[in-house]
């Protein structure tokens, strides 16, 4: 696998930085063939992904850390968001549309990562914290960006 | 993200500027819900016309606000959603709940 690019970002669990998630995760996208409608819907599953983390992860608070990583390689995008809060009792029942329990949440975070990325994978355990890795394909033309190589 | 309130009649006129994400939605719903109290608002139209992102955070700010207004017999209806985010909306369910018109106009007589 040749890796194209990768990023590594640390942030306080605070709702400032859901912009900057996924504002740094776009800009870092738009140097393969992502087309704007793939980009918004990148930027829409990292946004939840970092606000499950403050929400959930945190439970609100703006002291926790998230950390989100990306790398670039043929043909495929990689994202991670880590926290290390309380972690996900019930992993299957997080995933279900309306799952929350607040009527002004929507419960729908991991139904639009899941609607808007190829493949969504969870790893959690509880007292330890939850990262979610988000990965969608692009096509490669030979003027997609360079390797780490070149 | 920014957003006006104003009053229209019996209707609270939010208009959305820019992103919507779970930082703006806890200021928006404030906001918005002392706005119906304070202006006894009966029904809200929604102009997203400059909305250029929202999550579920920003769409559940709306959701909220529409089944408050609803349970006490108001209505409410969205203008102007750009195409970039109507996928989002129609995803969510907002679109089978709510009515969505292209222009401001509409969606104020639909409420009026």
């Amino acid at each position: 696998m040749k890796i194209r690019n990768r990023m590594k970002l640390e942030f306080m669990s605070c709702s400032e930085n859901v912009g900057l998630a996924r504002v740094a995760v776009a800009a870092f996208a738009s140097g393969v063939d992502f087309n704007l409608s793939d980009l918004e819907e990148i930027k829409v599953a990292v946004s939840e992904a970092v606000s499950n983390a403050i929400i959930h992860g945190y439970e609100g608070a703006a002291t926790g850390v998230v950390t989100l990583s990306a790398l670039l390689s043929d043909g495929s995008l990689e994202i991670e968001v880590e926290d290390a809060g309380q972690g996900i009792a019930d992993l299957e029942q997080a995933m279900l549309p309306g799952n929350g329990s607040d009527p002004e949440r929507l419960g729908l975070g991991f139904v639009f990562m899941k609607s808007f990325m190829d493949d969504v994978d969870v790893w959690t355990e509880v007292g330890r914290g939850t990262r979610v890795k988000l990965i969608k394909s692009f096509p490669v033309s030979e003027n997609s960006g360079k390797t780490a190589e070149n | 993200m920014g957003y006006e309130i104003n009053k229209e009649g019996d209707a609270l006129i939010v208009k959305v500027y820019g992103e919507f994400d779970l930082h703006a939605a806890d200021y928006a719903r404030r906001d918005i819900d002392k706005y119906i109290r304070s202006q006894g608002a009966k029904h809200i139209v929604f102009d997203l016309g400059d909305l250029t992102f929202i999550d579920s955070s920003g769409l559940g700010v709306i959701l909220g606000r529409y089944r408050h207004i609803s349970e006490k017999g108001g209505r409410v209806a969205i203008s102007g959603v750009p195409p970039t985010i109507l996928k989002v909306m129609e995803i969510s369910g907002l679109t089978r709940l709510i009515p969505f018109y292209t222009d401001f106009a509409s969606a104020l007589q639909s409420v009026s």
